[in-house]
This record gives C-alpha cells, structure tokens and sequence, in this order.
C-alpha cells in the first residue's frame, strides 16, 4: 500500500472559491431550501462537506439536477438497510479511509491499490448526468468522477479481459444490512469490456463538487447511467478482469426481473411493473411522470454496443 | 362475565377511539403540507402511496384483531368498536386507491386498466378494494337488519380480503420481504385463532346438541 497524499484538494480550494463557481450556484439555491428541513437529521449538509478540485466534464445534460437532500437521502443501498432513508440514517460512522482495491485477473497489473494512488492521475471531472432507477423513478444528479476506461487501462487488461467485475466491501460490523440475507453478499457487478471502456461509464468519487456521501456509495463506485441505479456499484473493493460473463447480485436473486445488461428499455416492462415512464424525483406531488428513453437518452452514445443483440431476451 | 361500561362511557370511548384512528392521516397531512417540520420524503407520491396502503392493512389486521380479543379478555363489549375501525380501514384503502388512480396515474383510465390486467399485485389490491366496498355499505344498522343471517354470511369476506391486501403487499415489494412476512405472521395468527376457536365450539355444540341455536342469540355478532 503507498502513502497518502500530503495535502488533499479540499485543503488547496477555498470554501468561498468553491462557492463562486458558477455552475453550481443553481444547484446550491435547489439545494438551500432543502437544507433547512435537513437540519434535523444526522447527515452532513452540502457545505460542511469535504470538497473535490474539478474541471467541467463531457456529456453534461442541462436538465435541473435533483437537490443535495434528494440526492444524499433518497437512496437504495440495501448495505445499510432497505428504505430509502435507510442509507442516509445509517451509513454516517462508515469508515472510508483507508480504502483499498484489490485488482485481479486477467491484467498485466494485479495487486492491492490505494485509494489516493487510484485517484492520483485523473483529473476529477463533473458530469451531469441522468440516473433511472429501476423502480422508475428518477434523478438528475452532478456527479464528480473520471472515466472508468482511463482507470481500467492503467491495470492493462489482457486479450482474454472480456468482462469485469466488481464487489462491494463485505463488513457486516458497519453495513446492518448486510446481517440479513436479503442479497448475496458482497454485492457484485459486472460490465463487459466494451461497456466498461466506454467514455460515459464514470468511476464517481463525489456529486455537487463534493466528496461523495457515505450514503451515495463512498469512496467509489459506478455510474453507467444508460443502465438501470443497481449496475453502479457502490463502496467498491475489488475489480477482475474475467473471461466469462461475471455473476451480478440482483440477478443471481431474480433472474426473471434483472438480467447482466439492465440498459434502460421503455419497451420491456420489469416483470411486475411498468418501464415506460418514470416519476422525477423532486417534481412535486402533483407532477406527471415522464416518458423513458431507450438507453436513457444516451442511445445515441452507446446503442451501437449492442447492435445485433436482442435487447428483449438481453434484458 | 364482567359488567359492560355504561352506554355513555361506550359512547366517550368511540369518540376517543375515532380521534385515534385519525392521527395517521393527520400526521400524512402534515408531512405533505410540510407543516411542523415533517415532510414526504423526496418521493411523495410513493410515500403516501404506501404509507396509506399500509394503514389500510392495519386496520383491517385491528378490526380482525377485536374478536379474538373479546374471546381472550372475556369483555365482549369490544365488539361495539368493531364497525369503527372495519370502516377506518375502508377508508385508509380507498384513500391509498385514490392517491394511485389520481396521484400516480392522473386518472388515466386506460393506464390503471392496463394495470389492473397486467400487474398482478394490482389485480389483487383492487380484487380487496372491490371486495370491500359491499361490507362497508351494508355496515349500518338498518343493513344489517334486514339481511339478518346473510349479513354475517356476507361480511366473512373480510378474510380473503385480508389474506388478498397482505398478498398485494408480498408482491409489491422489489425484493425485502420481511415486512409483508410479518404481516402475513399475524394475520395467520389471527385466522388460526378463528379455526381453533370454531372447532372447539363445533366440538362443545356436538356435544350439547340442542344449545347451539341458544348459543348464536346470546352472542349473535361474535362469529367474526
């Protein structure tokens, strides 16, 4: 394991410098009015947290983004229990550093790596994207990050990587949730190479300019946001590189309603409701949910990955 | 049998149990109204979805809950309060209905039709709300009146409506059945009661033949 970094980006950054940045004033005036009933609850507030040097990023949406409070206590991270708020009521002791990720498999670069040594050569980019939960529902949300691929090719996948895969930290002791046997535990996921070197999938270290909440699947995890919330993985510890198409939690408990792929479809229904539309979160009681897009909007970016499959058995 | 509380005392304890029985929705409308510091949450439409839903189910538990109380205590003027919270209950799951057809799909007549068919956990959620709707317009006394036998006959409904609401529950859930397990735990508890009871009284009427017509108009309301 190497050493940490002397000084951290926070510490380099002002608060008052942050705050000027203009690309986050609106979501910092969204995020006011939320603030003053979050006052209350055990969570950090959007200011009180730690916050990340970033550079403006690609495929920026400018949709509103959903509120810091929608963001950090509506969340599904069955970790630390299965309500929404559950996350945000029980993952604020959860440690995050020291973080390591153990790298395995088919690379030319296996071993044990550091958090800051992770991070250390990616410029931190903010990328607004949109975020469909497979429950339709919905977000907009400002996440910070860097491209997976940039990451992944640092390890050297070999000709035999076709897949990776990804777990979750397994920590009983801190996640309640997984005292239950609700999933299998550690949680895992998997993309295949083509997906997980595509530029839109982010390795996500913080939302609105900020390190990323315990709640929201701190120090790492995955936003692939043509793909339903449950492919991004979150509180990663481990990468592999796989020949073979690896196993993913939700499938292996309802292989009928979540398959490997999980790409955002209006036309194929989960089992026992409907895709087509999807309730924005934070529009309001009275709001009209809105219709789906394939690949969720980003048909366009990644829709040729699966030409030729049949998006209706893949699902 | 211990002496009942006196009318007046029957009547305060309804006034005070009907206040009881409104503090969720009061509570609901505070939190959607965001008044006292309470609010619905980032979802608000879910929230109140389901948190009417799971009233509605608590109360039926409740109303299924007073008869075998009775039996237990031995004070079988708790049966006097039984309409109240039957009828609460019809009211939380009406109103959870209402917040799906208008809330969640606007009224949509063609959407909630398709899910209606399509879901089956919304099959048996409206299957219990369909079901529900004759008990509670035949719950007044002239109603009961004048279907005399056919009454009690009619409102045993209330246990496949039970057993479809906790149903609907089991299969609304993506995938932490817990909750709808504990709930499907008492209402088992609660119809096995029912079973044990009946066949001890079958086993005692057996018995004393002739009493068991004097037994039903001793205790005409009890066999719910």
């Amino acid at each position: 394991m190497k050493s940490f970094d002397k000084i951290r980006s926070w510490e380099i950054t002002s608060e008052s410098n942050y705050l000027n940045r203009r690309q986050f004033l609106r979501g910092l005036a969204l995020a006011a009015g939320a603030g003053a009933a979050a006052a209350a609850l055990p969570g950090r507030s959007l200011a009180a947290t730690p916050e990340l040097q970033t550079v403006p990023g690609p495929y920026s949406t400018d949709e509103a983004p959903n509120s810091w409070e929608d963001i950090t206590t509506y969340n599904n991270f069955y970790e630390f229990g299965t309500d929404k708020e559950d996350p945000y009521r029980n993952a604020q002791e959860f440690r995050t550093r020291p973080w390591t990720v153990k790298v395995s498999g088919e690379c030319g670069k296996p071993g044990r790596y550091d958090y800051d040594d992770i991070l250390r050569p990616h410029a931190l980019e903010d990328r607004v994207y949109r975020h469909r939960c497979v429950e339709a529902w919905s977000m907009v949300v400002p996440w910070v990050g860097f491209p997976l691929g940039d990451l992944l090719r640092r390890f050297e996948p070999n000709a035999d990587a076709k897949y990776v895969a990804f777990k979750t930290l397994f920590d009983p002791e801190q996640m309640p949730g997984q005292r239950r046997a609700i999933l299998r535990w550690p949680y895992e996921e998997g993309l295949t190479m083509a997906e997980a070197m595509h530029p839109l999938t982010l390795m996500a270290v913080g939302v609105y300019g900020k390190e990323l909440p315990n709640q929201n699947g701190a120090p790492l995890r995955l936003v692939i946001p043509w793909k339903y919330g449950f492919k991004g993985i979150k509180s990663i510890v481990e990468i592999e590189f796989t020949q073979s198409q690896p196993r993913t939690s939700w499938n292996l408990s309802a292989p009928n309603e979540y398959g490997f792929y999980a790409n955002v479809n209006p036309a194929v229904d989960h089992p026992r409701w409907s895709q087509a539309r999807e309730r924005r979160i934070g529009a309001g009681l009275f709001a009209e949910k809105q219709p789906t897009l394939p690949f969720n909007g980003y048909a366009g970016e990644v829709a040729a990955l699966y030409a030729g499959l049949d998006l209706r058995k893949n699902y | 049998m211990q002496a009942a509380p006196s009318p007046g005392a029957i009547r305060a304890l309804k006034v005070v149990l009907f206040m009881l029985c409104l503090l969720p929705l009061g509570r609901l409308a505070l939190e959607t109204f965001g008044m006292a510091g309470l609010s619905l949450g980032a979802n608000p439409v879910e929230e109140l979805l389901h948190r009417l839903g799971k009233w509605g189910l608590n109360f039926l538990l409740i109303t299924l809950a007073v008869t075998p109380l009775c039996r237990l205590s031995r004070w079988n003027w708790l049966i006097r309060f039984r309409r109240m919270l039957g009828l609460f209950a019809f009211f939380y799951v009406s109103m959870h209905f209402l917040v799906y057809a208008g809330l969640d799909q606007r009224f949509g007549v063609t959407a909630i039709l398709e899910d209606i068919a399509e879901r089956p956990y919304i099959t048996l959620g409206v299957t219990a709300l369909v079901l529900l709707l004759p008990l509670a317009l035949t719950s007044t006394n002239a109603m009961m009146r004048r279907l005399g036998r056919r009454w009690r006959q009619l409102h045993r409904l209330v246990y496949p409506i039970t057993i479809l609401a906790v149903w609907h529950f089991y299969w609304q859930v993506k995938l932490d059945t817990l909750e709808p397990t504990i709930y499907a735990a008492i209402l088992a508890a609660l119809l096995g009661f029912r079973l044990v009871d009946w066949r001890r009284r079958r086993g005692q009427n057996k018995a004393a033949g002739p009493r068991s017509s004097h037994d039903r108009i001793a205790h005409p309301r009890r066999a719910l």
